[in-house]
């Protein structure tokens, strides 16, 4: 249906530039205003459980090593082994390499296998590169893909560029889901976050994510804020429901709940699934166990109850 | 519709406030006795009595007033700026210190959720008192001398009974004058709290009184020989009884009244943003805000979209126990308030325009009132013209900028507008037009000490907040 917009470099431009602007001082107090909500007892509780079914368990280091990776995937199963009804997190989060280590390990428990492509994080290298890179790791065994979009070509107005990129990424995923970062700590503006989601969601991506957690800031309030108000708009005019993900700086459940919260306010109970909201993060799961364990027994403990991976 | 994830309850304790049986006045530094017939306050939350308040007679507001006037001779019209300043920023010490309780306290009498009272209310009222601390011993420098007028009677509203309290009591005080204040009948007790802090600050007696009471409390101060100011936050009804009252005296008067503001929202407006500014501008306080946003001009091309994301986010609005931190809009002030925002609801709806209100329940005991919104309203309708002053706006279109301008004009009254747009010149351009005020840009229902807010036509004259605020309490180069 976007046949029309996406012809050429100046209709996407004038549909993207169309878009109504955000005001940065209202979309800030709005995203304050929300993370002022006080959940407690049950609602907590919840919104734990619902956190950790949410959470990409995420490793992206040059020293990852295969013995790490396997330790994560574990952990991605059963995050707390003192507790079995503890739930799985939604998936585990590495590079290509490591992707048949993380396939192996997580075998057919459930937990999806996303793997960064496209030359993450920085996105700098040829297309025939990126789309090898997004092949091996689907070749390889994961089903979703985090890729990166050219944030050089979309800062130059080279929107269609950006378009076709992810386009071609996609069917390189063949039926792996794709997941667009946009990196918006590099975008900067909300009017640019608010344009990247629009161009993501034409364009196909399954999920939109904030950031690759290698540039600063990474995932906001604000920036989520503007995210989700664009894939509810997007289903109100599609009927299609797209995925958001922040990604980096998401590390306790009090910061958590905020986004749950917001979700929750701006999209609706529909969003509130793994399918259709991620935590990009690595340090936020063990947090989360220790509220939880907290909420169960009433006590806090130590670090040292909790797995380090 | 119930959601998985259901918030559960998150009420503020009552535990921090310490409500009495009974309150006298706070007269000459001391709580009395009051010689009327003694008046209950409730809860509107709840309907439950709070507190028995003694009423002022007239013999009662004149020994306040001759307190105020002993304590303006003796002590405080004598003491320099310097020491004033330091009564004021103890004061505003005191009210930070005691936020929570001021905020409880003020959420249980007015019925205003406590997010507003704590996060916008008690704040501000510090910033006030801080502020005009600040101004004190700078008199000189603000450009309307440096000589007080004396004895101030001041009679303030019930929708922000503390901050109006603060809005009036620190520039006073700050210019050197006393004064006697009369909090509204439904919401005496934070201002009666606040006279406990004025102890506790060792505010040298009668430099403030705090007289409780109705209709002829207020008559009483207004009309007394020695006082030399009046100040009146309210209804235009009783601002104009108010300025007959004293035509011809010395008194010298302000007026801060009624409003019907325009929201205009442009079609390139960030549409995401106005919406919260509209829900902002009707929706805070229960739309108990003079200067409300309640007539929203939106520009026809945008008119569908802005009403679907509006009746969207209105559904998400959470309407109930004030206490609740959770609570975006509490309760209705008072059962007479309440009853005149349903006759002029209904009045919308026989002329003939539509209304809509968020599907939310109401609970079965105190005042409340669903947010509403009425579209198909013309300039003919009550409901564009009459202050409603409850959480009901009502929605007209426009074509063009002129347009909006000729619309947001053509109403009695002058206190604010609101402009939604991209178009850094079309809001000046705006601003100039628009015979309000306060004109917003891009947001609603700011304020700030340093700002100075007022009316033109019937929403009042004189400005208080800022600079220009000091005016209003000071002997001017003609008086």
């Amino acid at each position: 249906m976007y046949d029309d917009i996406v012809r050429s470099d100046s209709s996407l431009r004038r549909f993207l530039h169309g878009l109504p602007g955000v005001d940065q001082v209202g979309c800030e107090a709005r995203a304050a205003g929300l993370a002022t909500r006080s959940i407690k007892t049950t609602a907590k509780a919840f919104a734990i459980d619902l956190a950790i079914r949410m959470v990409d368990l995420t490793t992206l280091e040059g020293q990852d090593t295969h013995g790490k990776v396997r330790a994560l995937a574990s952990k991605a199963m059963r995050p707390d082994p003192a507790d079995p009804s503890c739930p799985a997190t939604a998936a585990v989060c590495v590079y290509p390499d490591m992707v048949a280590t993380a396939r192996q390990t997580l075998g057919d428990s459930g937990v999806h296998v996303a793997a960064v492509a496209t030359a993450f994080p920085s996105g700098r290298a040829a297309m025939d590169i990126k789309l090898a890179d997004t092949r091996d790791a689907v070749e390889a065994g994961a089903d979703e893909i985090d890729m990166v979009i050219d944030r050089g070509a979309f800062l130059s107005g080279r929107y269609l560029d950006v378009y076709e990129e992810i386009a071609q990424v996609k069917e390189a995923c063949g039926d792996a889901h794709l997941k667009v970062i946009f990196e918006t700590g590099e975008l900067q503006t909300y009017d640019n976050v608010r344009r990247a989601s629009w161009l993501a969601m034409m364009a196909g991506g399954h999920f939109i994510k904030t950031s690759t957690g290698k540039v600063q800031p990474a995932a906001t309030l604000p920036v989520t804020l503007i995210m989700l108000e664009a894939v509810r708009d997007f289903r109100e005019q599609t009927g299609q429901m797209v995925g958001v993900k922040p990604a980096g700086g998401i590390k306790t459940t009090k910061d958590a709940i905020k986004y749950l919260v917001m979700v929750n306010e701006i999209c609706g109970e529909d969003w509130l699934d793994p399918d259709w909201f991620r935590f990009g993060a690595s340090t936020l799961l063990n947090d989360l166990l220790m509220q939880r364990t907290k909420m169960t027994t009433g006590r806090y403990s130590g670090p040292d109850y909790f797995t380090l991976d | 519709m119930t959601s998985p994830f259901e918030y559960a309850p998150a009420p503020e304790s009552r535990a921090v406030v310490d409500i009495k049986p009974s309150y006298g006045l706070f007269v000459n530094g001391e709580f009395v006795d009051g010689r009327g017939t003694s008046f209950k306050t409730v809860n509107p939350a709840t309907e439950e009595v709070l507190a028995e308040v003694a009423e002022a007679n007239e013999a009662d507001v004149d020994e306040a007033v001759k307190a105020a006037r002993r304590a303006y001779t003796r002590v405080w019209s004598r003491m320099s700026g310097a020491e004033r300043a330091k009564y004021l920023y103890r004061i505003a010490r005191i009210i930070q210190e005691r936020g929570r309780e001021l905020a409880v306290l003020e959420s249980i009498d007015n019925g205003k959720p406590i997010k507003e009272s704590r996060d916008v209310d008690v704040p501000i009222v510090a910033a006030h008192f801080f502020y005009y601390a600040g101004w004190a011993d700078k008199l000189k420098y603000a450009g309307f001398g440096d000589t007080p007028l004396g004895v101030a009677g001041q009679v303030i509203p019930w929708n922000f009974p503390l901050l109006m309290l603060a809005w009036k009591i620190a520039p006073a005080l700050a210019c050197g004058n006393t004064v006697v204040l009369k909090p509204a009948e439904t919401t005496p007790l934070t201002a009666l709290l606040f006279a406990e802090i004025c102890q506790q600050a060792d505010l040298p007696p009668g430099v403030v009184n705090i007289v409780t009471g109705a209709g002829d409390t207020g008559r009483a101060i207004v009309s007394h020989p020695d006082v030399d100011k009046v100040a009146f936050t309210g209804s235009t009804e009783v601002g104009k009884a108010i300025a007959r009252a004293v035509a011809g005296t010395e008194k010298k008067v302000t007026l801060e009244l009624g409003g019907k503001a325009a929201n205009i929202v442009f079609d390139d407006a960030p549409l995401d943003q106005a919406v919260e500014g509209i829900v902002n501008g009707i929706f805070f306080n229960q739309g108990h805000v003079c200067c409300a946003g309640s007539r929203l001009l939106v520009q026809e091309s945008v008119a569908d979209e802005v009403m679907s994301r509006l009746k969207r986010r209105m559904a998400t609005l959470r309407v109930g126990d004030p206490l609740d931190k959770n609570t975006d809009v509490g309760a209705i002030n008072s059962a007479e308030q309440l009853a005149k925002i349903r006759e002029l609801s209904e009045i919308g709806e026989a002329e003939g325009a539509e209304r809509w209100s968020a599907p939310c329940e109401l609970p079965a005991n105190g005042y409340w009132f669903a947010p509403t919104v009425f579209t198909g309203v013309t300039q003919a309708h009550r409901i564009a013209r009459e202050e409603i002053f409850g959480p009901v706006l009502s929605v007209l279109t426009f074509r063009t900028p002129s347009e909006a301008v000729e619309k947001a004009n053509n109403t009695p009254f002058g206190l604010s507008a609101g402009v939604w747009t991209d178009k850094g010149s079309r809001i000046l351009s705006m601003a100039n037009k628009l015979r309000a005020g306060v004109v917003w840009a891009n947001t609603f229902n700011k304020f700030d000490p340093t700002s100075p807010f007022g009316g033109y036509k019937e929403s009042g004259y004189g400005r208080e907040g800022g600079r220009h605020g000091l005016e209003a309490y000071l002997k001017g180069a003609d008086d």
